[in-house]
């Protein structure tokens, strides 16, 4: 489904600035897959995330989607086949409009803009049933600006936007970290029921092992630009939080991992 | 009531296309847009310019609605594409537009007199004067404006509606969002711009054929007459939605130039004007949040109070 084949990114090179972002990175994902991905500040994660979704260009290297080379697409021409929910929960939606014209957005992704009504009373009955799916009363609540709602609530309807056209990649980038604990696990559970019903193929970031072990079929840990360890999913059912410290410092020849904002709980 | 209050009411609704141009960009796009004192005089040359050589006026109003667009687009692709400043970008353009404006009119001031212009389209149809135990309340002229900025209103509604409109307002909004959802934020700012420079000139278009001639000096300070009209129009009138702000705006542009009627009748010169506008803008921004701190510390009071009492 995604193929990332010799991927190199440089920021800043040949300055005293100089900053080696992803060193010769290789993945392929297979559909169905759901890989979650964890690694230290600056491991490259932001910035992996960003080649898939077309924020940022590979300085060398391939990327696929689908059998379709997306390497040189910006954002807006590959959004037909990602979706993707941001760490803010303020930057997946458009807080002056309302619900509806927000999923109305979401629903034409990739499509041709034309001058018919964005919303019209066949695709209210279609959001209505999406938005039951939340379980936030928000199915009647279409007509409010989407400005009113909790973190939660938006970063709810961010998922349901990103996920209800059904994309070939959905890629999820630390979207629980911003939330209080009760929101999150919320959000986590709407992630995983979303996965499963679309069996969509998607990349999660997180700084949460247990999240990391609990959710998705694959772990990938990045450090300093590469990809030093790639768990598959019977081996990942196994392991605890201690267990994957401990396979980094394995991995890493006896260096030891020092994160403060990693969650081992 | 007077024939200046009345005068007033007619430029006001002729003004509120500006207003509503202006409005497109400073509030849907949310980009100050400053070409918009060219576009303003562009479209009142070109409307006197081919009105003169014998165009029909309907043409001529149209021809300024497609030439004050591009100057929007141009504005456009500077800032996009050539990731220019936004303010610097209308800057540009609308000093590049001074001297093309010159260049289409010839000299600095071509009169309409005698010519038939869509003002003289409105006075012909004689449309009665609306009285209400014999005080006037609204010219006929008047009543015709108020038809036609209506239906020009409806039609912004509308469109801010579609699934195009929707994109503009959320490049407005959330541009990350909205690339996201693989909407090109550079073609939805341009389109934007080019749409707001076009009523922008076919207001200037109707002013011209209003007052009986073009300017090269018209367009001086319309930004902050567009400006005060949409603040003005938001704070008395509200802009819960877009059906109520683009309404707003339209009765924005009357109030102010209700204000500069009262204001020359009693006895500044019009040569102050620009000056009374600056103060209008800057009442309009600052009284709303001065009486919400106002409100806010009352309510800190109040609270304070009633757990003293407890």
């Amino acid at each position: 489904m995604l193929k990332i084949s010799n991927v190199n990114k440089v920021f800043n090179a040949g300055t005293v600035n100089e900053k080696i972002a992803l060193r010769n990175v290789n993945l392929h994902v297979k559909p169905g897959e759901f890989i979650t991905v964890i690694g230290s500040n600056g491991a490259g994660k932001s910035t992996m995330m960003n080649m898939i979704s077309g924020g940022l260009f590979p300085d060398s290297g391939t990327i696929t989607i689908d059998g379709k080379d997306v390497t040189r697409l910006g954002e807006h021409q590959r959004a037909e086949l990602i979706g993707r929910v941001f760490q803010d929960p303020m930057a997946g939606t458009a807080p002056n409009m309302t619900i509806e014209e927000n999923l109305a957005i979401a629903l034409g992704r990739g499509r041709r803009r034309t001058l018919g009504f964005g919303v019209n009373n066949h695709k209210r009955e279609l959001f209505r049933e999406q938005l039951k799916q939340l379980d936030q009363g928000l199915e009647n609540r279409l007509k409010t600006k989407v400005g009113f709602l909790s973190g939660g609530q938006r970063q709810a309807l961010s998922l349901l936007m990103a996920t209800f056209t059904e994309p070939k990649i959905l890629l999820l980038d630390e979207h629980t970290a911003a939330l209080d604990p009760k929101r999150a696990q919320l959000i986590v559970e709407l992630t995983d029921k979303i996965v499963a019903r679309h069996k969509l193929t998607t990349i999660m970031v997180t700084h949460n092992m247990e999240q990391a072990l609990n959710m998705g079929n694959r772990l990938l840990m990045l450090h300093d630009g590469g990809i030093i360890l790639d768990i598959p999913e019977e081996k990942k059912r196994t392991m605890k939080p201690q267990d994957l410290l401990r396979a980094f410092e394995a991995a890493r020849g006896g260096e030891s991992f020092s994160e403060d904002r990693f969650l081992l709980t | 009531m007077n024939l200046a209050i009345m005068g007033a009411i007619e430029q006001g609704l002729l003004f509120g296309i500006l207003a509503l141009g202006v409005f497109l960009t400073f509030r849907i796009l949310n980009v100050p847009d400053l070409t918009v004192d060219g576009s303003f005089a562009l479209g009142g040359a070109i409307a006197a310019k081919f009105i003169i050589d014998g165009t029909n006026p309907y043409l001529a109003t149209l021809l300024a609605f497609v030439v004050g667009g591009l100057a929007g687009a141009f504005t456009g692709v500077l800032h996009t594409k050539g990731k220019v400043n936004a303010l610097l970008a209308g800057i540009l353009t609308m000093i590049a537009l001074y001297s093309i404006n010159l260049r289409i009119m010839g000299k600095a001031n071509l009169p309409l007199l005698r010519e038939d212009t869509l003002f003289t389209y409105v006075k012909d149809l004689s449309i009665p004067n609306l009285t209400v135990g014999g005080v006037i309340l609204l010219t006929g002229v008047s009543v015709v404006f108020i038809v036609g900025i209506l239906l020009l209103k409806l039609a912004i509604d509308w469109f801010l509606h579609t699934d195009l409109g929707l994109d503009l307002r959320a490049t407005g909004d959330n541009p990350k969002m909205i690339r996201s959802f693989g909407v090109n934020t550079d073609t939805t700012t341009i389109i934007g711009l080019a749409l707001s420079n076009g009523l922008v000139a076919v207001s200037g278009a109707w002013v011209a054929q209003y007052q009986g001639f073009a300017d090269v000096g018209m367009g001086i300070g319309m930004i902050v007459i567009g400006l005060a009209s949409v603040i003005v129009g938001e704070v008395l009138f509200g802009s819960s939605s877009i059906f109520r702000v683009t309404l707003a705006v339209i009765l924005g542009s009357i109030v102010y130039r209700l204000v500069i009627a009262l204001a020359l009748q009693a006895g500044l010169n019009p040569s102050d004007m620009k000056l009374i506008t600056a103060l209008i803008v800057i009442v309009a921004l600052t009284v709303p949040t001065v009486a919400k701190g106002i409100w806010n510390k009352q309510a800190v009071r109040s609270v304070r109070g009633g757990n003293g009492h407890a």
